[in-house]
C-alpha cells in the first residue's frame, strides 16, 4: 500500500460503486425530461453540475482508502446534497429543510471526526489497512466509545430513530430525480461506513454492539413506518419509508455484527447477505418510488394524495411502474423486497436456533416486530397507491394531469425492470452477495452452501430450506392462467355500470375513501405514541348562524416535541449565558487565548 | 411424474372440498342454535349461482379491479399447494411455511386495492379496516412460524411430516394459529362473514362491488385460504407422517377445527374493531408464551 495508492476496489467498494451508478443512471436519464420546462436553462445546467458533483462524491467515499480522504469526500457529499435540497430556494420550505439538514449532517460529521482522531491515535496512520491492523491492539474501553461514536455519525446520515428528524424535510423538497438518490443511495453510505468502519477495520467484540443496532434497528422500523402511515405528502411518506427501511437494512447488519461477536461465521455471513440484499433492493424500488413521485408531481402540481386520485387512467404507465415499487416494498412475492424480508427473518430464525435462552427469545421478538413493519408497511402502499392513482381524480390537478414525458418514462422502466430481475434470480444475487460479505469478514465461504441447484434459494447447510422465486411466479402465473380458464368457461356478459351509490345522490369524488380516513384505525391504535389532537373551529357570520366548521387533525412528533426542542432550548440557553464573557474588552480576549493556549499545553503533556 | 399426479390431486382437493368446510360450519353453527339451517352444500350452491350470473363491473374502476380475482386466486392455490397433504408437500422448493405469510400478503394486497378502485366509501373503508388487522395478525402468525421452526429446526414445510412428541408449546403455537384464522378469515370475533352491515364493514365490505363470476372466484379463493389454515392448524398439533391412518386423522381434525370455529362463532359477540386489536395483542402474548415454552423445550 503506497501513498500514492488510495483507491480500494474490494468486493464491498464496488458492491456500493455498483448500488451507486444503478440508481444515479436512470434518475439522471429522468433528470432530462424532470427539468424541462420547470427551470431555467441556467439553472438546468446548474442542477447537472451539482448531481455530477453528487454522484462523484458518493463513489469517492465509497472507494477511497484513507480515512481524510473518505472524510472530505464525505463532507463533499453533505454539502452538495445541501445545494441540491435548497435547488428550489424560492420555496421558504426548502431553506428551512436544507438548515435542518446541514445542521444535522455536521453533528454527524463532528462524530464521525472524533471516532477517526481516536483511531488515528492509535494506529498513527489514516490508511485503512494500518488503522485496521492498530484496532487490534486498541483497549476495549475506547473501542466501545469509537463504535458509538461511529454509530451516532453514521446514524445521523443512515437517518436511524431518534436521528432521522432531517431525512422527512430534506428529501422530499430536492428535486424528484434528487429525491430518489439521496433517499436511494446516499442514506446507503452511512450503511457503508458502518460495514467498512464497524465490522471490517474495528471488528466487533462485544455482543451488545450488534444487540444495540437491532435494537434501533426495530425502533427505526415501527417509528418510520407508522409516521409514514400518517403522512399524505407523497414524497414525504416515500421519506419516512426510508427510515423503516434503513432499520431492515440495519436488522441484517446488526445481527451480522451479534453473530460475529458469538461467533458464528456462517450466520455472520448469511445475515449480511440479508441486509446487503435489502440495501440494493431498497435502493432500486425507493428510487423508483421516488421517480415516479416526481411524475405525479410533475403532471398534477400537487404531492397531496387527498387531491389526487384516478392517475391509474390518465398516467397509465407512471402508475404500473409505481405498483410494482409498491409491491416490492411491501414484500409481495415474487419480487425482490420479499426475496430480502424472507431473507431477515430466516437469519433471525436461524441466529435464534443457534443461541440460548433470552436470546431466541429476543430474535423472536424482533422478527415479530420485523413481520409488524411489513403489514404496516403494506397498509401504507395500499393508501399511497390506492388513493394517488385510483377511482375518480378528487380535484383539477389530478383530472387534467398527462402521461410524463419518454426520458422521465425510461428512467422507471428501467429501475422496474431491475425490481424484477432482483426478484427473480435471488440464487444468483445471493451467491455474489456471499463474496462481498466474506471479504468484509474475511469469512471462508467456499464450503458453505450457497447454492444455484435448479434456482432455488438454498440457504442453509445441513437442513434444507427452499425458496424459489422464479418458481413462484411461475406457478403464480400459471393458477392465475388457470382462474382465468374458469372465469372465462363461464357466461360472457359483463356490464358496466357506475359504482352503487346506496341508492341515492349521483356519486362523485367526494364520496370517495380518504388517506386520512384510511389511516384513521391506525392513528387510534397507535395514538400512546402518535398522541392525535384535533382542532375544531366554527365560522359564524352571527351567534346564531354557524357558516361552516373547519375541522384539523394532526399527530405530535413526539421526537421533536421531547428530544430536539428541549435540546435546542437548553442550546440557546447556555449560549445566552456563555456570552457573559464577552464583554468586548480586547485585554479579556487576550487572556481567554492565553488560558486555553496554557490548558492545551498542559492537556498535551498530561495524556 | 408422480409429483404432478400429487400437485393436481392436491389442487383438485382443495377447489371442491374447500366450500364443503364453510357449509359444514354454518350447519353445525345452526345445530347449536336448534335450526336446522341450510345444506352442508349451500356454499356450492352459491359458486354456481354466481358463475352463472351476468357481471358487473363499475366504470370508475381500472384494470385492477379485473385482475384481483385472478391474483387472489392463483395466489391462493399457490399457497395450498405448498402444504402436506398426500404427500409431505408437492412442491416444497417453491417456498418455505415464512413464505405462506407474504403469498397471503400478496392477494390481500390487490382485495384492498380493487376496493379502493371503484371509489365507494363502503370499499375504502372495508380496505383500510383489513389492512389495519391484517397488519396485527402478522407478528401473530410469524411468532407461528418462529415456534414451529423451533421446535422442528426447519420451516421448510416438509418438517411437518414425521413424528414429535405431542407438547404443550404446539398446542399453545395451534392455538395461537387459530386465532390467527379467525382472523384472517374473516370470523367472529374479529369480523362477520354473513353480512355487511357498517358494524362489520370489513372483508365483506371490500369485495362488495364485485358481482357475478369474479365475486365467485374471489369466494372460492377465501374458502381455499379458510381450508389451507385449518390443515396447518390440524398439522402443527398433530403432524402426519404418512403412513397408517393419516387420512384419517386430518378428517378427525378438520372435524374439531370446525366444531370449534362453530362454538367461537355462537358463543363469541362480534368485537368492535378496536376491540380487534387487543385481540390480536392477545394471539401475540399468547406467541411470546409459546416461543417461552419452546426454550424451555416443554
Amino acid at each position: 500500500m503506497g501513498n500514492l495508492n488510495i483507491l480500494l476496489f474490494d468486493p464491498l467498494s464496488l458492491f456500493f460503486l455498483f448500488v451507486i451508478l444503478g440508481v444515479s443512471l436512470p434518475s439522471a436519464i429522468y433528470s432530462c425530461g424532470y427539468l424541462k420546462n420547470e427551470y431555467s436553462r441556467r439553472k438546468i445546467i446548474f442542477g447537472w453540475l451539482l448531481l455530477l458533483a453528487f454522484v462523484f462524491s458518493m463513489v469517492l467515499v465509497v472507494i477511497v482508502n484513507n480515512i481524510l480522504i473518505f472524510l472530505v469526500a464525505w463532507e463533499i457529499m453533505s454539502l452538495v446534497s445541501y445545494f441540491l435540497v435548497v435547488f428550489d430556494s424560492e420555496h421558504e420550505k426548502s431553506i428551512q429543510a436544507g438548515l435542518i439538514y446541514i445542521v444535522m449532517a455536521h453533528i454527524g460529521t463532528a462524530f464521525l471526526s472524533a471516532a477517526f482522531l481516536l483511531m488515528y491515535k492509535y494506529a498513527h496512520s489514516f490508511d485503512f489497512f494500518a488503522v485496521k491492523n492498530a484496532c487490534q491492539l486498541m483497549p476495549a474501553q475506547v473501542k466501545n466509545i469509537v463504535f458509538l461514536l461511529l454509530l451516532v455519525g453514521f446514524g445521523t446520515k443512515a437517518g436511524i430513530v431518534p436521528l432521522h428528524v432531517w431525512l422527512p424535510y430534506a428529501h422530499p423538497q430536492a428535486p424528484s430525480h434528487i429525491s430518489s438518490i439521496m433517499s436511494g443511495v446516499m442514506i446507503k453510505t452511512a450503511i457503508y461506513g458502518i460495514v467498512r468502519f464497524v465490522m471490517f477495520i474495528l471488528g466487533v467484540d462485544s455482543s451488545w454492539w450488534g444487540i444495540l443496532v437491532l435494537v434501533l434497528a426495530v425502533i427505526s422500523c415501527l417509528v418510520g413506518v407508522i409516521y409514514a402511515l400518517m403522512e399524505h405528502d407523497l414524497k414525504k411518506l416515500l421519506a419516512y419509508h426510508s427510515v423503516e427501511n434503513i432499520g431492515i437494512i440495519l436488522l441484517g447488519v446488526g445481527l451480522a455484527m451479534f453473530f460475529v461477536s458469538i461467533n458464528l461465521p456462517y450466520l455472520v455471513i448469511f445475515s449480511l447477505i440479508a441486509g446487503l440484499y435489502h440495501l440494493i433492493n431498497h435502493a432500486i424500488f425507493k428510487g423508483l418510488l421516488f421517480l415516479c413521485a416526481g411524475s405525479v408531481y410533475k403532471a398534477c402540481g400537487t404531492r397531496d394524495i387527498e387531491k389526487l386520485g384516478g392517475l391509474i387512467k390518465k398516467m397509465p404507465q407512471t402508475a404500473a411502474y409505481f405498483l410494482i415499487g409498491a409491491m416490492a416494498i411491501s414484500a409481495l412475492p415474487p419480487l425482490n423486497g420479499f426475496v430480502s424480508e424472507w431473507l431477515t427473518l430466516q437469519a433471525f430464525f436461524l441466529g435464534a436456533l443457534n443461541t440460548a435462552g433470552g436470546i431466541k427469545l429476543f430474535l423472536g421478538l424482533c422478527a415479530a416486530m420485523l413481520a409488524l413493519t411489513s403489514g404496516l408497511a403494506a397498509a401504507c402502499f395500499v393508501k399511497a397507491f390506492g388513493i394517488t392513482f385510483l377511482a375518480q381524480p378528487r380535484s383539477h390537478y389530478a383530472a387534467s394531469a398527462k402521461e410524463v414525458s419518454l426520458s422521465m418514462r425510461a428512467g422507471m422502466l428501467f429501475l422496474s425492470f431491475l425490481i424484477v430481475v432482483f426478484g427473480l434470480a435471488a440464487a444468483v444475487i445471493m451467491k455474489l452477495l456471499a463474496k462481498v460479505a466474506s471479504s468484509v469478514t474475511n469469512i471462508d465461504i467456499s464450503n458453505m452452501g450457497f447454492s444455484l441447484n435448479n434456482f432455488t434459494l438454498n440457504p442453509q447447510i445441513g437442513k434444507s430450506i427452499y425458496l424459489s422465486t422464479p418458481l413462484l411466479a411461475l406457478w403464480l402465473i400459471v393458477l392465475g392462467a388457470g382462474g382465468f380458464a374458469i372465469y372465462s368457461l363461464f357466461g360472457k356478459k359483463r356490464r358496466v355500470y357506475k359504482t352503487w351509490d346506496c341508492g341515492y345522490y349521483k356519486l362523485d369524488s367526494r364520496n370517495e375513501y380518504t388517506a386520512t380516513a384510511f389511516s384513521k384505525p391506525f392513528r387510534i391504535a397507535f395514538s400512546f405514541f402518535l398522541l392525535p389532537y384535533r382542532k375544531t373551529q366554527k365560522i359564524r357570520e352571527s351567534f346564531y348562524h354557524v357558516k361552516s366548521f373547519s375541522y384539523e387533525t394532526h399527530t405530535t412528533s413526539v421526537f421533536k416535541k421531547y428530544i430536539y426542542l428541549p435540546v435546542i432550548a437548553w442550546v440557546f440557553k447556555s449560549a445566552k449565558f456563555m456570552r457573559r464573557i464577552q464583554p468586548g474588552s480586547i485585554h479579556l480576549y487576550l487572556s481567554y487565548i492565553l488560558v486555553t493556549v496554557l490548558l492545551l499545553i498542559m492537556f498535551m503533556y498530561k495524556f | 411424474m408422480t409429483k404432478v399426479f400429487f400437485i393436481i390431486l392436491q389442487l383438485i382437493l382443495f377447489l371442491l372440498a374447500a366450500p364443503l368446510l364453510s357449509g359444514l360450519i354454518s350447519k353445525v353453527k345452526n345445530n347449536i342454535r336448534m335450526r336446522r339451517g341450510q345444506s352442508i352444500f349451500q356454499p356450492y350452491y352459491n359458486l354456481v349461482k354466481l358463475f352463472s350470473k351476468e357481471e358487473v363491473v363499475s366504470g370508475d374502476s381500472s384494470w385492477i379491479f379485473k385482475v384481483t380475482p385472478f391474483i387472489v386466486f392463483s395466489s391462493m392455490l399457490t399457497a395450498a399447494i405448498l402444504i402436506p397433504v398426500f404427500i409431505f408437500s408437492p412442491m416444497h422448493q417453491m417456498g418455505d411455511f415464512l413464505s405462506l405469510i407474504f403469498i397471503f400478503a400478496l392477494g390481500r394486497f390487490f382485495m384492498a386495492l380493487a376496493a379502493l378502485d371503484t371509489g365507494s366509501s363502503f370499499g375504502g373503508m372495508g380496505a383500510s379496516r383489513e389492512m389495519f388487522i391484517s397488519s396485527l395478525v402478522e407478528p401473530a402468525f410469524c411468532l407461528v412460524v418462529f415456534c414451529v421452526f423451533l421446535q422442528f429446526g426447519s420451516t421448510d414445510i416438509a418438517v411437518f411430516s414425521g413424528v414429535h412428541p405431542v407438547s404443550i408449546c404446539s398446542f399453545i403455537t395451534a392455538i395461537v394459529l387459530f386465532m390467527v384464522t379467525l382472523a384472517e378469515t374473516s370470523r367472529i370475533p374479529v369480523d362477520n362473514q354473513e353480512t355487511h352491515l357498517e358494524l362489520t364493514m370489513v372483508h365483506e365490505a371490500m369485495v362488495l362491488e364485485y358481482s357475478g363470476r369474479s365475486l365467485a372466484l374471489i369466494e372460492w379463493s377465501s374458502y381455499i385460504k379458510q381450508m389451507i389454515l385449518f390443515f396447518l392448524i390440524a398439522q402443527i398439533v398433530f403432524p402426519v407422517n404418512f403412513s397408517g391412518l393419516w387420512i384419517l386423522w386430518y378428517f378427525v381434525w378438520i372435524i374439531i377445527i370446525v366444531i370449534a370455529v362453530a362454538v367461537v362463532e355462537v358463543f363469541v359477540a362480534k368485537m368492535r374493531l378496536f376491540r380487534v386489536a387487543d385481540f390480536l395483542g392477545f394471539a401475540f402474548v399468547l406467541g411470546v408464551i409459546a416461543v417461552v415454552c419452546a426454550i424451555l423445550g416443554v
